[in-house]
Formats: C-alpha cells, structure tokens, sequence
C-alpha cells in the first residue's frame, strides 16, 4: 500500500514517523491512560512541591510526624502504625490487581473479576482507615486545615489537602474497579478484549505509587 | 524494508449516528459539531471581553467622563477581559474549536477515539463559561484582582468582588481545566493512535503539530493553575495559609501565618507561561499551512517546523520565573530564566525565517486568509522583538509593569493568535458550511483590524517608555507623565472603538455568508489537505466513505510541483509508479 522509494522504506525512518499508530498494537485507551496519569503526576508533583515550600517558609515549628501518627498498642506508643498497615494494604492490592490483569489476558474473567473486586475492597478498607486517621487528628489531636496546638498551621492544610485529594483517587478508583469488575463479569469484553483490566490496572497502580511518595515526603520526613 | 501497512482501527467502526435534533446538534458527538459548539461559545464569551476592553479604554481615553466606570469597575474589567481573552477565547477556540474540527479531518480519522469524552468536555466548558459569567451577578461582582490573581490581594478586603467574585473565578478556572483535561486526551490520542494509513507523524500538516504540541502542553501545564485554584480556594473559604504570610490588613491582624506568595506566583506563571504557547504553537501552524496554501509552494523547511514547534514547546516549561524579575528573586535565577528565555528566540527565528522564506518568490494569492497570514507574521515579529526586550532582567526592570508589556504581550499572544483565528476562520469556513465567506467585507475586516491594531499597540510602547505604569485606572497629576500620553490615550481609544465595532463586519459576514454566500464547492483554495478532499462538503458524521478510510500517499504541500498539471497534489493522490528519484537523498 504504502510507497517504497528514497529514504522513506528505511526502517529507521518509518518507525520513528510511525504510520498509522505511534505505539504499534497499544489500544487507544491505554494511551490515553498513560497520557493522563502524566498529566495527573504534574497535579500531585505541585501539590507535594506546594507542601515543601510552606513547610519551609513557615516561622513556626513543623509537628513531628512519628509522634502525631503514633497509636498505641499494648501500651506502647508505636510511630506510624496505621500507616505502615494502610501502606500494606494498598500495596497487597496492587499486586491483586496485577493477578487480575493476568486473569484477564487469560480470558478467565470469573478469577479476573474476583480479583478486582478484592483489589477494590482493599482500597475501600484504605479509605476506612483514612477516615479513622482523619477522624483521630480531628478529634483526639485538634488538628484542624487552619491550625493545630502542635506547630506550624500548615502541617494541617497540607495533610488534608494532599491525602484528600489522594482518597478522592483512591475512593474513584474502588468506583472504577467495581464498574469494571461487574462489565468483566457480565462478558462485555469478550469480543474486544480484556485491555480494559490493565487500564484499569494503570490507574490502580499510579494511586498506589502516589502513596509511596506521600507516604515518603509526609510522613517519613 | 518498508513496515507492512496498518489497518486503521477507525476503518471499520459504526459512528454513533445521532436520532434526534438534540442529539445531532446539541448533545452531538460529532467531532465537527463539538468544534463548532466550541467555537461560537468561545467567540461569544470573547465578544463580552471585547465591550469590557473597549470599557477600559473609555476610562483611559476620557478619565472623569464617564461616571458609572469607578475604580472597583475598571478592575473588574481588566481582570474579565484578560482571563477571559486568553483562556475562555483563545485556548478554547483553537484547541476546542479548531483542534476538534481539524485533527481528525486532516489525519484521516473518522472521529476523536473518546467521542463521549469529547461532547462532555464542552459542555464542561460550557459550565465554566457560566460560571465565569455568573461572576457578574453575584454580590460584589466578578473580581478584580487582575488575572494573574495574585495572593494576598487577591483574597483581601479591598479588592473589589473578594467576597465571591473570587470563587466564581477559581470554581470557574478548575472547571475549564477538568474540560481541557478531557477533550486534550482526546487530541493527543487521535494524533498518536487513530491516523490513517500512509498518514506518518512527518506527513502531518503543521497545523496538527501546532495544535498536538500544544495540547500536550496544556496537559502538563494546566495542573499547576488547578493546583493553585484549589488551594486558593481554601485559603479562601476556610483559612488556610498556602498562600497568606502573617498580615494585617485594614488595621486588623488576620488569621493568616506563614503561607508564601511567591509560591502562588511560580505555580501560575508554571502554567502561565505555557499558556502563551499554548496559544501560540496551534497559530503557528494554522498559519503555516495558510502561507503555503495560499502561496502556491510548498512550506520552507518542514522538518525545522515541526522540531521547532517541539523545541520551543520543551523550553516554554523553564522560563516561567522571566515574569517575576521583579519579585525580589536571587540574581542568578534571573541570569537562568533569561539565558533560557532568549534561547526561545532561536526555534522562534527558525519559524519566521521559514515562512519569509516560503513566501520568497511565490504565487502570493491576496486572498483574505493569506492577508491575515502575511499580517501575522507582521505583527509577531514585532511582538518576538520586544519579548527580546523583556526578556532580560537589566531592560525589564525599569519597563516591568508598564505599558510596554501591555504592547508586548498584545501584540504577541492577542493581536497575532487573533490574526491567524481570522485566517483560519475565513480558510476554513467554506469546508464548515460549503459557502465562501464574502469577500468584500473581508477586506474590509481585514484592513481595519490590521491597521487598527497598530494605531492601538503601536504608541503603547512609547507609553511604557515614558515609564506610564499599566493597570491604573487613571495617571492624575503624575509627575513623571509626560503631557503627550493624554492625547495619545485618546487615540488609542478612538482607534480601539472603531476595531472594536468594526468586528460586527466579521460577525455579519458569518451570519450573513451561511445563508447568502456563494457555493464553495469541495476545495475552493485548490489545497492539498486530507480535510478537502473528503466525499462530502461539509463532511458528513464519520467524515469518510463508509468502511474506508483515505490513503495518504505523500506530504502536506506538494504545491506548484514541477512536471504536474495542477499546481497542487492532493495528499491522496499516488506517487507517480516510475520516477527516478535521487537514492542519495538519505
């Protein structure tokens, strides 16, 4: 079909000018997924940059995180307790996810939907226990998104703007799955494909790595 | 070894036809419709922008005439006209509007790939037009914190609409951004995965670079308006200090603590200066394939074209602290953001010398678009030159917040856009409605608004010059100004009115040409472009014959080929079978 004379027919050339797709044999909706999770990285990018620079600029002292987020067990005040188990909880679902996408691509879409949906039932108990951390600050601590008895007013802007946002991924995410999980379910994607679980997957997995850095940039630091 | 051709995945789909009036014109998932809703929203929203500057100039022209312009008015003005004219107009109008009616028609696809998406992310945008427009019938009115919406100001009492112009503003600017986000993933999608067969990413018409450049900008860019709308936002509502240092205000301590200004600034100008190419990058391209068509040859040097339009697009990410010089920033981060700032200059240059180039010994058509093509590259050359100016800290400082910037970045990102969407529109609108547009009231359009915008940005310069500060709503008895800025601003103003009415003439001859112009037939401008030779003019839902798609057998501008009839081949038009080419071309 295509013509074949000069410089055109080098491989080199007609991959990099790449006819008809850029990324051969990739669905449209997995670029597109890709290509938003770029553009929701630059939205978390300016939120945690946004979080360092008010930390900095703020005159007053910054509330030491092991202590505002211990809880206690047995008696013993344990640094970042809740965390360390949210933090296992939304990496454990990850990795369903990834068994679901190989269930999928396996065509098996009873496991696959199984697995989708323990994916988004992990997600949905991570949210529970954002609630209770949430609720815990409030209550317990006086936390407050203007101001806080331990410090900087910031420490409280920041944490419920940035794991806010964060939940809200999370809480779109446990939708998302469950829509799919029913769809894959039913069959709907028996002509087209089971393309749709890894993009689904995609976005799971981008949520999760966004904890890794709030997990690393709030709470460690 | 040439790679076995793709079937287009597009070949065979259903479209999804639409079965009632609002399905067809209203929710429509057309890409062509969505463009033209798009459009007509955005020139709409635009014509709103147009009274309020022509309101503004009132007040710098005749100061103490007119008593229902106060100064709590003209702010609000200015901060409506500006946010309106650069983000509701121009980003909407030329990626929603032409980026939609365009990709798809010129990369061969039969729609965007997320048809949905696509109507949803207008009316999405329609939301935020509303929103934005509400502002005005609030209590207090819109605000009029200029559109940069600088912290702390912004939020404070004394600036007018701080009550709830504010959040209409923000609301209204997160809403855009999530329509953006929407129809931008469609754009970049279609470009990368859905273009038909021969259709190679170097075959592509400049326009779809222009516009794929930009929308892959405003999808890295964008997120750091929203980011900081939100936290605005909440400074806002419910008090925190992202934004607010410890301050008092109206003799009265505020809650605020520890919040950074500067770090609002460097997240809006984050995003506002890609934003300036956001505009820019779709008119470079638009004007491209109008120069070329128009001139009968093919553009110069189309490989420097599109790495240009990449290259400026990369740098337009690591300039942004260029409009802070006066922020109290380090001397060295000034020293950076100039060297990468003039460094722009250089792609920029690449650009207009190709088109000098392109018009250098053509078969130059005067025809309406390619006046308001030959007008662009006018009056960008002479907005480039005085970024040029600004662009270094010694030569901004004493110019920054005057009238020269007010003519810089007129001149670059309003008047030359403006130019090109004129073109684009008069080049376009025969494949829209298969009517010409008239060509008399063309060249009238034409010439009033190009020599218009000179009377008007032209003398600017020499107000910044003489140091009259910008954003004032009235110079008084200021020393330093000289006695001839008076008449100069009345000029100004007598010519801005004129340009201003004179727009109906555009406006008339839209409505006008729809019902009364002449049959455009399916390529009036003899252009070689997938989107003119479709079945149809103008194309019907689907855009192609039904289960095929166009082949694509050659570049965008074979014009004026030696050895050819016609002095066009069209895109989907074979190669000559024997024909010896030159192997050493590699």
């Amino acid at each position: 079909m295509a013509e074949a004379t000069g410089w055109r027919n080098l491989q080199v050339v007609d991959d990099w000018a790449a006819d008809v797709e850029v990324f051969r044999g990739v669905p449209w909706g997995k670029a597109m997924m890709w290509i938003f999770l770029l553009s929701d990285t630059f939205i978390f990018t300016c939120f945690l940059t946004a979080y360092m620079t008010v930390r900095m600029t703020t005159a007053e002292p910054w509330p030491n995180p092991s202590e505002v987020f211990a809880l206690e067990a047995f008696g013993v005040p344990v640094p970042l307790l809740l965390i360390a188990i949210m933090t296992f909880i939304l990496i454990t679902s990850s990795g369903t996810m990834a068994m679901a996408v190989n269930m999928g691509y396996r065509r098996r879409r009873g496991p696959a939907a199984l697995l989708m949906v323990i994916t988004a039932l992990l997600g949905a108990s991570f949210v529970g226990m954002q609630a209770f951390e949430w609720t815990k600050l409030i209550t317990d601590e006086g936390v407050r998104p203007w101001g806080n008895p331990m410090g900087a007013p910031q420490f409280g802007s920041t944490f419920f703007m940035i794991t806010g946002f964060h939940g809200l991924h999370v809480s779109a995410g446990v939708v998302y799955l469950a829509v799919v999980a029913w769809r894959v379910w039913r069959g709907r994607y028996e002509k087209q494909g089971y393309d749709i679980v890894e993009i689904t997957g995609l976005y799971w997995h981008f949520v999760d790595l966004v904890w890794v850095f709030i997990f690393a940039f709030f709470y460690l630091w | 070894m040439a790679v076995e051709a793709q079937v287009p995945y597009q070949e065979a789909i259903e479209v999804h036809h639409p079965h009632s009036w609002v399905t067809k014109y209203w929710f429509s998932q057309d890409h062509k419709v969505i463009a033209i809703q798009y459009g007509i929203t955005a020139i709409g929203v635009g014509l709103v922008a147009l009274v309020l500057s022509a309101l503004m100039r009132l007040q710098l022209g005749f100061p103490d005439t007119f008593d229902f312009i106060d100064p709590e008015a003209y702010y609000q003005f200015i901060t409506m006209h500006g946010m309106i004219m650069v983000i509701y107009l121009l980003t909407a109008l030329l990626l929603g509007g032409f980026g939609n009616y365009l990709i798809p028609l010129m990369c061969g696809a039969r729609d965007m790939v997320f048809p949905f998406v696509n109507m949803i992310s207008y009316h999405v945008y329609f939301l935020s037009v509303i929103v934005l427009l509400a502002s005005y019938f609030v209590p207090g009115g819109p605000t009029g914190a200029g559109w940069t919406l600088y912290p702390p100001q912004a939020i404070l009492e004394g600036t007018p609409g701080v009550d709830w112009g504010i959040l209409t503003m923000l609301g209204s600017l997160a809403i855009f951004i999530v329509a953006f986000t929407m129809g931008g993933l469609n754009y970049v999608t279609t470009i990368l995965q859905a273009r038909t067969r021969g259709m190679t990413l170097m075959r592509m018409p400049l326009s779809v670079w222009g516009i794929f450049i930009a929308t892959v900008l405003g999808l890295l860019a964008f997120p750091a308006l929203f980011v900081s709308a939100i936290m605005m936002l909440l400074d806002k509502t419910i008090g925190t200090s992202f934004f607010m240092p410890a301050i008092s205000s109206m003799g009265e301590t505020l809650d605020y603590s520890g919040g950074s200004p500067l770090l609002f600034q460097h997240l809006f100008w984050f995003f506002g200066h890609p934003e300036v190419y956001i505009v820019a990058l779709p008119a470079f391209g638009i004007v491209s394939d109008l120069i070329s068509t128009h001139a009968r040859k093919n553009i110069f040097g189309y490989r420097m074209m599109v790495w240009a339009i990449v290259a400026i697009g990369v740098l337009s990410f690591i300039v942004w602290a260029h409009h802070m010089y006066v922020s109290g920033m380090h001397p060295w981060f000034g020293f950076f953001f100039a060297t990468t700032t003039l460094i722009i200059a250089v792609p920029t240059a690449i650009k207009v010398y190709n088109w000098t180039l392109t018009l250098w010994r053509a078969n130059i058509h005067l025809t309406v678009p390619m006046l308001f093509a030959i007008a662009f590259v006018i009056t960008f050359v002479m907005g480039g030159i005085t970024g040029l100016f600004l662009g270094n800290v010694i030569v901004d400082v004493p110019l920054s917040d005057t009238y020269f910037v007010v003519a810089h970045f007129h001149m670059v990102m309003g008047v030359s856009p403006i130019l090109v969407i004129f073109g684009a529109i008069y080049h376009w609108y025969p494949k829209m409605t298969g009517k010409m547009l008239n060509d008399t009231l063309g060249h009238i359009h034409f010439w009033v608004t190009f020599l218009g915008t000179y009377i008007i940005y032209y003398p600017m310069h020499y107000l910044g010059f003489v140091g009259v500060p910008r954003r004032y709503f009235a110079n008084g008895e200021m020393a330093i100004i000289d006695s001839s800025v008076e008449m100069l601003n009345q000029t100004i103003t007598v010519a801005a009115l004129i340009v201003g009415i004179f727009q109906a003439v555009f406006i008339w001859n839209l409505i006008y040409s729809y019902f009364r112009g002449k049959d455009s037939g399916h390529n009036p401008w003899k252009a070689t472009t997938l989107e003119w030779q479709t079945p149809e003019t103008p194309p019907r839902h689907g855009n192609w014959e039904d289960k095929k798609l166009p082949t694509v057998h050659r570049w965008a501008y074979d014009y004026s080929v030696p050895g050819e009839e016609d002095d066009f081949v069209p895109q989907t038009v074979p190669q000559k079978a024997v024909q010896a080419e030159p192997q050493s071309a590699t």
